[in-house]
């Protein structure tokens, strides 16, 4: 069970307090009656499911019940960082030693193995 | 026919009324009837509610500010759990503000588990994932939280004693929980 | 006498302490603080279990959590039956029923032994290639087959009379195994002031300390020196000490599952204990003190009754008093097994010989054992083992070949050396790093915040491993601000320092592949298994580990990863690191299920809500359905009264008179703030901007892709403040999909969401009384119909009480939801209940209300849409603002499909047999007869039979539904193929005009 910064309550939590909320920033477009097909599908319907760093929306719902924003390596499971809503994307360099290889996983272990 | 009404005044059933329990570590009694407002309102209008309501509205997570019976909890930015165990009227006394501000009337929502003993931290952490030591869950301190399948608010009012405040239906789920869990905690 | 074997003056327990204990229904002696295997040692019994696959006789192997074979059941009652126990770690109790496994009839005779015979053809793999053909034959003869001579053990068939408990706990330093390093450690952070948690898998502490008498620390014996050390940690504060308590699972950021077992060694537990405690801890920092585990050695035969690691036998004797034979041989690799020899014949044991296969053991205990005048035979093996149901001899050869020469022995001590347990440190994704000099595996890159001390840590020396350890436990408090106040010093001393250890096969474990060297007793995996998987094509030794199922037991392998790599390694011709070892996965050791589910069973599996007016429609005879948590009033049968007709008698009153309904778990949100109705124009579909303070509008949210989400009816209760109702399923998802819209769209916008659904209990009162029923309640409204019209909502009293009161109906009749906060729901509900039975009305549940509603074409979300439905689709488009410019889904109902002719379309079916009822889900086609797969057009959604039309009634989606209205189609079934001709949504007084009474 993952421990998460909440950027609101300033304070690592349970797990068990958030829910995560899909990919982050894709800003919901202003002109929604004029977009045509193509973009509304890429806005609404495409994701990327990146292996590795990825950015997404996590709800606080059984805290302070805010929405905010995690860079997360998908592959580690790690929180790099969180933010609060609506800030741009961190700067990752900052964040990651360029040292730091990804941790092994289940996954990594048994591909070795074909 | 209105002479009638006055003479047939509803009366009031109260979830886990008489309830008590837990054991000698941690005993469980529900609180008595308060008053609750779900407060929102945004930075600006904070030191008026705060003179409206009499004590200082806390800004920083996990606090709360008591005066007289009456307690505001920080649950969100934006957002406190206002409790009067005298029952006075709370949407009045910020409504008195005159400042942009939203306040629902809770009251009757919400129910609370008073736990009390050397174990009463122990009996919560059954099934609340927080840190619960005094270091890091001091007297004054507040949260909404989970208690494994409900949530709650917590509230800690003495270095013994949390006020466990849930809604009205999910509290025989958290009183039998907590039953449970203080059974365990005086092992 | 608790055991012929027990000798007078040795080990710790008290002989006065007697408990007795039925071992296959046989009587046995013990002493208190025996396990289960020391207890059946002393008694003189070996044989305790059969192998897995081949149903070979086997006995104790260890003394710890790492045994392989001795698998119990215990058993307290029929409810209370737990397999797969290790003997080595369950303690004995006064009274306790024990049960052999994996045996029939007896564990002496048992007929799956022909296993054991057959051996040739079940080489591993054998089941992968056996049972591939014919298909069919896997479902119906291999699996019921397998099924029902694999698996151990036998669980029981009634409900476990036990509980369990959790707690989530926090620490500075968790230290995890309470031996030398651990105690040592703790006992450094303890004195930081960190908070401390320790715990060790053993009911005592010490670790090796049972079994190695020689150490001393400070001076004082060390096991009393752990025994007093835990007591004093015990008494601090700051820490806790859990003894009886496995760390079974490493996960992510320090957290740790700790099984503690509390009442499985008492005899007559405390009904108020929890038989096992799961705790869930987090750590700030862990110290891993696990420790290491001796390996066997691999030869022919090595598994029989009698043949036990070197260490446990010391612990048998030295801690539990217990010789594990008279005449006991010893086969090593490594020097710690000579001291075992040592201890035993210190306490009177015949050593038949130590046979070593290392050319060049170490000095020291080569000079002891001579001194001692124990026969040494240096650079041999044993070749093989005799004996039935025990050893009862050892061949023993020189190395490479020769003549090879028996021995009568009764016991066979093995030790090839020692494994460090480095399963804590790799669950928490550590990497482990190859030692070649040394053979072992060790921590290398830490991922975590951790450190290991001691023998998993690969340090060996006694006084090595007590400064390490207190250097730990400063360190890893210091992490969290607590300092020394003073360094601690302690010294330890004890006999011998150890060189040696091999990995892999050892002399007489082959060549020829039909010799039996045990690598995995539990799976019966042999060293010729190994090398038959690499010589099919397995060069990983993942798919090594599969295809011979080495480690895949319960223990997982303890004892054999690193023979089987080595084994692996040497046939492959590659280094052990190249071949790469097996990832360890939680549990460590078993976890019951009791533990993992623990307070969550019976009325705490989930959370049962009730409205506040449960008891009183319980009292009034109510039938309770689920929905979602809740439990909801289905109908109020009465004397005599089947379901049919009670709802049918609750649809009528409600038409001819008036229902009382309870509608307290619709979800509520107050939506608050200058900014509210603009926030609603952006959720909804509708227009809010024109609805004026005291009316109510049925509003209809959508996904952004356009399909119907929620809808409810939102009453304005002032310019800022709107009353929103949510269906009851929706409640919680719909205050998210708000509050998530608010939060990170809209945020511009001052408005407040607050959930309101348990505030109000809310009674509605539906049909042509309605009126006069709560007319005489109701204080400062007038409910005449020209000042409080259909959809509308008013502030006043009722019954005295404050209420917020809708003129609204899901019914089609004169309606009104009389909204109280919610402890006055019960005496309201009273009140207006009375009133309703006196002018002729009743309560009316769910199912009615299903049907009433569906007799006027109210759809419901979630049974009438799927996720797919468009307002268009479910007739629904006047609700769509047309001139809108924005809200969520606009642009989703322009996509293509969404607009497209041919849709499924919710209409009306009226089945031509008007007594024929449909069945929700049935499938829909045009043409009966076409042929097999039909082309299926839509689906039924709600069907019921309606008491008000004298008919059957029912909802569906068909594509192109609205266009077939007048046409026949057909519901096929299995028995029959119904017609059904469609219609339109309203089966029940279409003009409406009901409403407005
Ligand atoms: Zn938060």
């Amino acid at each position: 069970m993952l421990l998460i910064y909440c950027p609101y309550c300033e304070e690592e939590r349970s797990e068990l307090e958030f829910r995560q909320a899909g990919d982050a920033h894709i800003a919901r477009p202003t002109n929604m009656t004029e977009m045509t097909d193509e973009d509304f599908e890429a806005f609404f319907f495409l994701r990327d499911n990146v292996k590795g760093l990825t950015f997404e929306r996590w709800r606080h719902l059984n805290g302070c019940g805010r929405f905010f924003n995690a860079a997360r390596d998908t592959v580690s499971d790690k929180f790099l960082t969180t933010y609060k809503a609506g800030l741009p994307r961190p700067d990752l360099s900052t964040l990651r030693p360029a040292t730091e290889a990804t941790v092994e996983t289940y996954e990594a272990t048994e591909s070795n193995a074909k | 026919m209105a002479d009638l009404i006055g003479a047939e005044l509803a009366t009031r059933t109260l979830p886990l009324s008489g309830f008590h329990g837990g054991s000698a570590a941690a005993a469980l009694s529900v609180a008595a009837p308060a008053t609750r407002i779900s407060l929102r309102a945004k930075p600006d209008a904070v030191a008026a509610l705060s003179g409206a309501l009499g004590l200082s509205l806390p800004t920083k997570a996990k606090t709360s500010a008591s005066s007289n019976g009456r307690h505001a909890l920080w649950l969100g930015p934006d957002e406190w759990l206002v409790i009067d165990e005298n029952e006075a009227d709370l949407i009045a006394a910020v409504a008195s503000s005159n400042m942009l501000h939203s306040a629902t009337d809770i009251s009757h929502r919400n129910t609370a588990i008073i736990v009390k003993g050397r174990g009463a931290a122990v009996a919560i952490n059954g099934g609340c994932p927080q840190d619960l030591s005094l270091a890091a869950f001091p007297v004054g301190a507040c949260s909404r939280t989970v208690l494994a399948k409900a949530e709650i608010v917590l509230l800690r009012t003495a270095e013994d004693t949390f006020r466990v405040e849930c809604w009205r239906s999910f509290s025989p789920y958290v009183s039998t929980l907590l039953a449970e869990a203080a059974e365990d905690a005086g092992n | 006498m608790s055991g012929a074997n027990r000798i007078p003056g040795a080990g710790r327990l008290t002989p006065a302490k007697t408990a007795r204990f039925f071992f296959d229904g046989k009587s046995y002696a013990a002493l208190e603080g025996d396990t289960v295997a020391s207890a059946l040692l002393a008694n003189g019994v070996h044989l305790v279990g059969r192998s897995f696959k081949y149903h070979r006789p086997r006995g104790i192997v260890s003394a710890g959590a790492e045994e392989p074979n001795a698998l119990i059941g215990v058993e307290r009652d029929a409810a209370r039956k737990q397999p797969n126990v290790r003997a080595t770690v369950q303690d004995v109790f006064d009274g306790m029923k024990v049960i052999s496994q994996n045996r029939w009839p007896s564990l002496a005779f048992d007929v799956g032994a022909v296993n054991n015979l057959l051996a040739p053809f079940f080489a591993a793999g054998f089941y992968y290639k056996t049972f591939m053909w014919p298909k069919q034959a896997w479902k119906h003869v291999y699996e019921p087959q397998i099924r029902a001579a694999a698996g151990l053990g036998v669980s029981p068939t009634e409900d476990d009379t036990d509980h369990y408990s959790s707690r989530y706990a926090h620490c500075d330093v968790l230290v995890i195994g309470a031996g030398v390093a651990g105690l040592s450690a703790a006992l450094a952070a303890a004195k930081t002031g960190a908070r401390v948690i320790i715990c060790d898998e053993q009911p005592e502490v010490g670790g090796a300390l049972h079994y190695d008498k020689s150490v001393t620390i400070d001076g004082q014996d060390g096991y009393s020196w752990a025994q007093a050390t835990a007591a004093n940690l015990a008494k601090m504060d700051n820490v806790t000490v859990l003894p009886r308590t496995t760390a079974f699972g490493y996960y992510a950021q320090n957290f740790v599952g700790l099984n503690e077992r509390v009442t499985e060694h008492l005899a007559k537990p405390d009904k108020k204990l929890p038989r096992e405690r799961l705790w869930q801890v987090r750590a700030k920092r862990v110290i891993i003190a696990t420790g290491a585990i001796e390996r066997h050695m691999v030869f022919a035969n090595n598994d029989r009754p009698g043949i036990m690691l070197a260490s446990a036998a010391r612990t048998f004797l030295n801690h539990f008093g217990v010789a594990v034979g008279k005449k006991v041989g010893v086969y090593t690799a490594n020097d710690s097994a000579y001291e075992a020899a040592f201890d035993l014949k210190r306490a009177g044991i015949t050593i038949a010989a130590i046979v070593d296969s290392r050319e060049q053991p170490g000095e020291a205990v080569l000079a002891e054992a001579r001194s001692l005048g124990i026969e040494v035979m240096v650079g041999y093996g044993v070749v093989d083992t005799g004996g039935k149901l025990r050893v009862s001899s050892m061949s023993v050869a020189r190395n490479g070949g020769g003549s090879s020469r028996k021995i009568a022995i009764d016991a066979l001590l093995v030790s090839a050396g020692w494994t460090p347990s480095v399963h804590m440190f790799s669950q928490s994704r550590g990497k482990v790093a190859y030692d070649a000099e040394t053979q072992r595996f060790l921590p290398g890159t830490y991922a975590q915040d951790c450190l290991s001390i001691g023998a998993c840590n690969g340090t060996n020396d006694l006084q090595a491993t007590i400064e390490e350890s207190l250097a730990a436990g400063e360190l890893m408090s210091n992490a969290s601000g607590y300092t020394a106040p003073e360094k601690l010093a302690l010294q330890g001393v004890n006999a011998f320092s150890w060189t040696g250890g091999m990995a892999g096969a050892a002399e007489g474990a082959g060549p020829d592949t039909t010799v039996k060297a045990f690598i995995d007793f539990q799976n019966d995996v042999c060293a010729k298994d190994i090398r038959l998987a690499v010589r099919e094509g397995m060069h990983s030794i993942e798919h090594i580990k599969r295809f011979t199922t080495n480690g895949m037991a319960t223990d997982q392998g303890k004892l054999s990863n690193i023979h089987g790599l080595a084994i692996a390694a040497e046939t492959l011709g590659r280094e052990i690191p190249k071949v790469g070892l097996t990832t360890f996965r939680a549990p460590y050791t078993p976890v019951t299920f009791g533990t993992l589910i623990n307070h969550s069973r019976g009325e705490l599996f989930d959370p049962t809500r009730k409205t506040p007016m449960h008891a009183l429609e319980e009292a009034q005879g109510a039938v309770f359905e689920d929905v979602g948590q809740w439990k909801r009033a289905w109908y109020y049968p009465r004397a005599g009264e089947d379901m049919h007709q009670a709802v049918n008698r609750e649809c009528k009153t409600v038409r001819d008179i008036a229902g009382i309904f309870d509608a307290s778990t619709l979800g509520k949100i107050e939506v608050v703030g200058p900014d509210a109705a603009q926030f609603l124009n952006l959720i909804y579909t509708n227009s809010w901007d024109t609805l004026k303070p005291g009316r109510c509008r049925y509003g209809i949210m959508l996904r952004e892709d356009g399909f119907v989400y929620d809808d409810g009816v939102v009453g304005r209760m002032a310019e800022d403040r709107f009353h929103v109702t949510t269906t009851t399923g929706g409640a919680a998802r719909v205050m998210n999909h708000m509050e998530d819209y608010l939060q990170t769209e809209f945020p511009h916008l001052n408005v407040w969401l607050t959930s309101a659904t348990e505030q109000w209990a809310v009674i509605a009162v539906q049909g042509p009384k309605a009126r006069e029923i709560i007319e005489p309640l109701v204080e400062g409204i007038d409910l005449s119909n020209e000042a409080f019209p259909h959809m509308s909502v008013r502030e006043g009293k009722v019954c005295g009480v404050p209420t917020r009161l809708f003129r609204m109906s899901f019914t089609g009749e004169t309606g009104f939801e009389v909204n109280v906060p919610a402890d006055f729901g019960p005496a309201v509900w009273a009140a207006i209940s009375e009133r309703t039975e006196a002018l002729g009305g009743c309560a009316y549940g769910t199912e009615a209300m299903h049907i009433l509603r569906a007799e006027k074409g109210y759809i419901i979300v979630g049974q009438d849409t799927d996720g797919t439905v468009t307002p268009d689709d479910a007739s629904l488009g006047w609700a769509v603002g047309k001139k809108k410019t924005d809200f969520v889904g606009i642009r989703g109902l322009r996509r293509p499909d969404l607009v497209a002719d041919g849709r499924k379309q919710l209409v009306g079916l009226l089945t031509k047999d008007p007594a024929v009822v449909l069945e929700e889900g049935a499938q829909i086609v045009a043409n009966p007869n076409q042929p097999l797969p039909m082309t299926m057009i839509g689906h039924v959604t709600s069907a019921y039979w309606s008491e008000n039309c004298g008919r059957s009634i029912a909802l569906a989606l068909v594509a192109g539904g609205k266009g077939k209205i007048g046409q026949t189609l057909y519901v096929p079934m299995p028995d029959k193929t119904i017609a059904v001709e469609v219609s339109d949504m309203v089966f029940f007084d279409k003009e409406g005009g009901r409403i407005n009474g």
